[in-house]
Protein backbone atom coordinates (compact mmCIF):
# COMPACT_ATOMS: atom_id res chain seq x y z
CA UNK A 1 0.00 0.00 0.00
CA UNK A 2 1.35 3.57 -1.16
CA UNK A 3 -0.08 6.99 -0.93
CA UNK A 4 -0.24 9.31 -3.77
CA UNK A 5 -1.67 12.89 -3.68
CA UNK A 6 -4.45 14.52 -5.15
CA UNK A 7 -5.78 18.44 -5.15
CA UNK A 8 -3.03 18.58 -2.37
CA UNK A 9 -4.05 15.99 0.32
CA UNK A 10 -2.32 12.73 0.57
CA UNK A 11 -4.80 9.42 -0.09
CA UNK A 12 -4.03 5.54 0.57
CA UNK A 13 -4.08 3.65 -2.74
CA UNK A 14 -2.98 -0.24 -3.68
CA UNK A 15 -0.52 -1.24 -5.86
CA UNK A 16 -2.85 -0.53 -8.78
CA UNK A 17 -3.65 3.39 -7.65
CA UNK A 18 -7.22 2.23 -6.38
CA UNK A 19 -8.00 4.03 -3.21
CA UNK A 20 -7.81 1.54 -0.39
CA UNK A 21 -10.33 4.00 1.55
CA UNK A 22 -13.01 5.27 -0.31
CA UNK A 23 -13.82 7.99 2.45
CA UNK A 24 -11.02 9.75 1.58
CA UNK A 25 -12.14 10.61 -2.18
CA UNK A 26 -13.73 14.00 -2.90
CA UNK A 27 -15.46 14.93 -6.67
CA UNK A 28 -12.72 17.58 -6.80
CA UNK A 29 -10.19 14.79 -7.03
CA UNK A 30 -11.60 13.22 -10.21
CA UNK A 31 -10.74 15.16 -12.77
CA UNK A 32 -6.92 15.18 -11.49
CA UNK A 33 -7.27 10.89 -11.30
CA UNK A 34 -8.84 10.96 -14.51
CA UNK A 35 -6.15 13.18 -16.36
CA UNK A 36 -3.27 11.01 -15.16
CA UNK A 37 -5.51 7.77 -17.07
CA UNK A 38 -5.60 9.71 -19.99
CA UNK A 39 -8.93 11.18 -19.54
CA UNK A 40 -8.61 14.67 -20.41
CA UNK A 41 -12.24 15.90 -19.61
CA UNK A 42 -14.97 14.76 -17.66
CA UNK A 43 -18.01 15.18 -19.20
CA UNK A 44 -21.41 15.30 -17.74
CA UNK A 45 -21.61 11.73 -19.07
CA UNK A 46 -18.64 10.18 -17.68
CA UNK A 47 -19.90 12.30 -14.36
CA UNK A 48 -23.42 10.02 -14.86
CA UNK A 49 -21.09 7.11 -15.12
CA UNK A 50 -18.95 8.02 -12.02
CA UNK A 51 -21.62 9.10 -10.09
CA UNK A 52 -23.56 5.48 -10.40
CA UNK A 53 -20.46 3.96 -9.22
CA UNK A 54 -20.00 5.33 -6.13
CA UNK A 55 -23.76 4.81 -5.31
CA UNK A 56 -23.50 1.29 -6.36
CA UNK A 57 -20.26 0.88 -3.81
CA UNK A 58 -22.15 2.46 -1.16
CA UNK A 59 -25.27 0.86 -1.65
CA UNK A 60 -23.93 -2.67 -2.56
CA UNK A 61 -20.43 -2.43 -1.35
CA UNK A 62 -18.76 -3.48 -4.13
CA UNK A 63 -18.39 -2.25 -7.66
CA UNK A 64 -20.09 -3.54 -10.79
CA UNK A 65 -18.68 -4.91 -13.42
CA UNK A 66 -19.05 -3.37 -17.12
CA UNK A 67 -22.22 -5.42 -17.73
CA UNK A 68 -24.23 -4.69 -14.53
CA UNK A 69 -23.01 -1.56 -15.04
CA UNK A 70 -24.47 -0.90 -18.78
CA UNK A 71 -27.75 -2.32 -17.89
CA UNK A 72 -28.28 -0.60 -14.47
CA UNK A 73 -26.76 2.81 -15.29
CA UNK A 74 -28.31 3.26 -18.62
CA UNK A 75 -25.69 4.28 -20.73
CA UNK A 76 -24.67 1.22 -23.12
CA UNK A 77 -21.53 -0.42 -23.20
CA UNK A 78 -20.41 0.91 -26.92
CA UNK A 79 -20.52 4.71 -25.63
CA UNK A 80 -18.94 3.39 -21.93
CA UNK A 81 -16.22 2.11 -23.76
CA UNK A 82 -15.92 5.43 -25.75
CA UNK A 83 -16.06 7.43 -22.61
CA UNK A 84 -13.76 5.11 -20.51
CA UNK A 85 -11.73 3.29 -23.62
CA UNK A 86 -9.11 1.31 -21.09
CA UNK A 87 -11.85 -0.34 -19.46
CA UNK A 88 -14.81 1.02 -18.16
CA UNK A 89 -15.01 -0.53 -14.79
CA UNK A 90 -11.86 -0.80 -14.05
CA UNK A 91 -11.15 3.38 -14.86
CA UNK A 92 -14.14 4.70 -13.66
CA UNK A 93 -13.92 2.57 -10.31
CA UNK A 94 -10.44 4.55 -10.00
CA UNK A 95 -11.81 7.54 -10.92
CA UNK A 96 -15.23 7.54 -7.99
CA UNK A 97 -12.18 6.91 -5.59
CA UNK A 98 -13.27 3.01 -5.06
CA UNK A 99 -11.80 -0.30 -5.44
CA UNK A 100 -11.18 -2.33 -7.84
CA UNK A 101 -14.37 -4.48 -9.38
CA UNK A 102 -13.71 -8.33 -9.22
CA UNK A 103 -15.49 -10.38 -11.67
CA UNK A 104 -15.36 -12.04 -14.49
CA UNK A 105 -17.93 -10.90 -16.88
CA UNK B 1 8.65 -8.00 -23.46
CA UNK B 2 6.31 -5.58 -21.55
CA UNK B 3 4.87 -6.30 -18.03
CA UNK B 4 1.47 -6.16 -18.79
CA UNK B 5 -0.20 -7.88 -22.14
CA UNK B 6 -1.60 -5.43 -24.46
CA UNK B 7 -3.69 -7.00 -26.93
CA UNK B 8 -4.99 -10.45 -27.46
CA UNK B 9 -6.02 -12.72 -30.31
CA UNK B 10 -8.19 -15.13 -29.67
CA UNK B 11 -9.33 -18.13 -31.66
CA UNK B 12 -12.64 -20.33 -31.02
CA UNK B 13 -12.45 -23.58 -32.62
CA UNK B 14 -14.97 -25.56 -30.67
CA UNK B 15 -19.11 -25.63 -31.50
CA UNK B 16 -20.54 -26.30 -27.92
CA UNK B 17 -21.22 -24.41 -25.00
CA UNK B 18 -18.15 -25.26 -22.82
CA UNK B 19 -16.35 -24.94 -26.56
CA UNK B 20 -17.12 -21.63 -27.01
CA UNK B 21 -17.82 -19.67 -24.02
CA UNK B 22 -13.77 -19.50 -22.98
CA UNK B 23 -12.67 -17.69 -25.54
CA UNK B 24 -15.54 -15.36 -25.22
CA UNK B 25 -14.84 -14.78 -21.17
CA UNK B 26 -11.29 -14.18 -21.90
CA UNK B 27 -12.19 -11.71 -24.84
CA UNK B 28 -14.82 -9.60 -22.70
CA UNK B 29 -12.51 -9.85 -19.82
CA UNK B 30 -8.96 -8.24 -21.99
CA UNK B 31 -11.42 -5.52 -22.98
CA UNK B 32 -12.78 -4.80 -19.41
CA UNK B 33 -8.85 -4.33 -18.57
CA UNK B 34 -8.30 -2.45 -21.35
CA UNK B 35 -6.59 -4.99 -23.59
CA UNK B 36 -7.03 -5.26 -26.99
CA UNK B 37 -8.68 -8.37 -28.69
CA UNK B 38 -9.60 -9.71 -31.62
CA UNK B 39 -12.30 -13.23 -31.84
CA UNK B 40 -11.24 -15.40 -34.63
CA UNK B 41 -13.86 -17.74 -35.38
CA UNK B 42 -12.86 -21.20 -37.02
CA UNK B 43 -13.94 -24.88 -37.44
CA UNK B 44 -17.14 -25.57 -35.85
CA UNK B 45 -16.53 -21.96 -33.63
CA UNK B 46 -18.30 -20.56 -36.79
CA UNK B 47 -21.49 -21.51 -34.95
CA UNK B 48 -21.61 -19.25 -32.50
CA UNK B 49 -21.56 -16.10 -34.92
CA UNK B 50 -23.56 -18.07 -37.17
CA UNK B 51 -26.95 -16.34 -37.39
CA UNK B 52 -29.62 -19.34 -37.38
CA UNK B 53 -27.01 -21.30 -35.23
CA UNK B 54 -25.97 -19.16 -32.59
CA UNK B 55 -28.83 -19.67 -30.26
CA UNK B 56 -29.10 -23.11 -30.54
CA UNK B 57 -25.67 -23.65 -29.01
CA UNK B 58 -25.14 -27.19 -27.06
CA UNK B 59 -23.35 -28.33 -24.06
CA UNK B 60 -21.40 -32.24 -25.40
CA UNK B 61 -23.26 -34.78 -23.22
CA UNK B 62 -21.89 -37.48 -24.91
CA UNK B 63 -18.06 -38.05 -24.36
CA UNK B 64 -17.62 -35.37 -22.00
CA UNK B 65 -15.61 -36.46 -19.00
CA UNK B 66 -15.97 -33.05 -17.42
CA UNK B 67 -19.54 -33.18 -17.29
CA UNK B 68 -19.67 -36.65 -14.99
CA UNK B 69 -22.57 -37.75 -17.05
CA UNK B 70 -22.37 -41.33 -17.95
CA UNK B 71 -21.91 -41.47 -21.59
CA UNK B 72 -24.81 -43.66 -22.67
CA UNK B 73 -27.09 -41.24 -20.80
CA UNK B 74 -25.55 -38.52 -22.15
CA UNK B 75 -26.37 -40.06 -25.30
CA UNK B 76 -30.57 -40.45 -24.92
CA UNK B 77 -32.68 -38.42 -26.67
CA UNK B 78 -33.75 -35.19 -25.20
CA UNK B 79 -30.61 -34.95 -22.49
CA UNK B 80 -28.10 -32.55 -24.53
CA UNK B 81 -30.93 -30.37 -24.19
CA UNK B 82 -31.98 -30.78 -21.05
CA UNK B 83 -28.47 -30.40 -19.52
CA UNK B 84 -28.00 -27.25 -21.79
CA UNK B 85 -30.85 -25.11 -20.75
CA UNK B 86 -30.12 -26.77 -17.34
CA UNK B 87 -26.35 -24.53 -17.87
CA UNK B 88 -28.40 -21.73 -19.47
CA UNK B 89 -30.41 -21.16 -16.26
CA UNK B 90 -27.45 -21.39 -14.05
CA UNK B 91 -25.19 -18.95 -15.76
CA UNK B 92 -28.43 -16.54 -16.32
CA UNK B 93 -28.83 -16.53 -12.86
CA UNK B 94 -24.93 -15.24 -12.54
CA UNK B 95 -25.74 -12.72 -14.31
CA UNK B 96 -23.44 -14.36 -17.75
CA UNK B 97 -24.93 -13.38 -20.70
CA UNK B 98 -26.21 -16.20 -23.51
CA UNK B 99 -23.93 -17.28 -26.31
CA UNK B 100 -25.68 -14.46 -29.24
CA UNK B 101 -25.73 -11.56 -26.50
CA UNK B 102 -22.58 -12.46 -25.07
CA UNK B 103 -20.45 -11.51 -28.84
CA UNK B 104 -23.13 -8.61 -29.80
CA UNK B 105 -21.45 -6.97 -26.12
CA UNK B 106 -17.73 -8.09 -26.97
CA UNK B 107 -18.54 -6.79 -30.21
CA UNK B 108 -19.73 -3.54 -28.69
CA UNK B 109 -16.70 -3.16 -26.65
CA UNK B 110 -14.85 -2.34 -29.23
CA UNK B 111 -13.20 -6.15 -30.11
CA UNK B 112 -12.32 -7.73 -33.52
CA UNK B 113 -14.75 -10.47 -34.55
CA UNK B 114 -13.22 -12.67 -37.68
CA UNK B 115 -14.13 -15.81 -39.71
CA UNK B 116 -11.83 -18.64 -40.47
CA UNK B 117 -11.73 -18.47 -44.67
CA UNK B 118 -10.91 -21.99 -45.00
CA UNK B 119 -14.12 -23.18 -42.73
CA UNK B 120 -16.04 -21.05 -44.23
CA UNK B 121 -15.51 -22.97 -47.86
CA UNK B 122 -15.39 -26.27 -45.88
CA UNK B 123 -19.27 -25.51 -44.70
CA UNK B 124 -20.54 -24.27 -47.60
CA UNK B 125 -21.29 -20.38 -46.18
CA UNK B 126 -20.49 -16.60 -47.32
CA UNK B 127 -20.96 -13.62 -45.19
CA UNK B 128 -24.86 -13.25 -45.15
CA UNK B 129 -24.89 -16.21 -42.67
CA UNK B 130 -23.12 -14.65 -40.22
CA UNK B 131 -24.27 -11.87 -37.54
CA UNK B 132 -23.73 -8.28 -39.04
CA UNK B 133 -20.46 -7.70 -36.15
CA UNK B 134 -18.80 -9.57 -38.07
CA UNK B 135 -15.66 -7.84 -39.40
CA UNK B 136 -14.51 -9.95 -42.24
CA UNK B 137 -13.95 -13.75 -43.14
CA UNK B 138 -9.87 -13.67 -43.15
CA UNK B 139 -7.02 -16.58 -43.97
CA UNK B 140 -4.77 -17.76 -41.43
CA UNK B 141 -2.16 -15.43 -42.91
CA UNK B 142 -3.97 -12.18 -42.66
CA UNK B 143 -5.01 -13.46 -38.84
CA UNK B 144 -1.43 -13.86 -38.23
CA UNK B 145 -0.90 -9.99 -39.38
CA UNK B 146 -3.33 -9.18 -37.38
CA UNK B 147 -2.16 -10.64 -34.27
CA UNK B 148 1.53 -9.00 -34.61
CA UNK B 149 2.16 -8.10 -31.37
CA UNK B 150 -0.74 -9.93 -29.56
CA UNK B 151 -0.59 -13.16 -27.22
CA UNK B 152 -2.71 -15.60 -29.45
CA UNK B 153 -4.39 -18.19 -27.32
CA UNK B 154 -6.62 -20.93 -28.73
CA UNK B 155 -9.38 -22.52 -27.46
Amino acid sequence: MTTTTYFGTEVAVDAEGFFTDPGQWTEAMASQIAAGEGIAELTDRHWQVIKFMRHEYEEKGGAPNVRALAKTSGVPIKELYQLFPKGPAKLAAKIAGIPKPRGCI
Amino acid sequence: MTDTIEKVSIIISKGSLEGIYPGLIMANGARAEGIEADLFFTFFGLDAIHKARHEHIKLATVGNPGLHLATMLGGLPGVPSVMTHYMDHKMAKLDIPPIPEFIEMIADTGAGLFACKASVDLFGLDKDDFIPQVKDIITVGEFYGLAAGAQIIFT
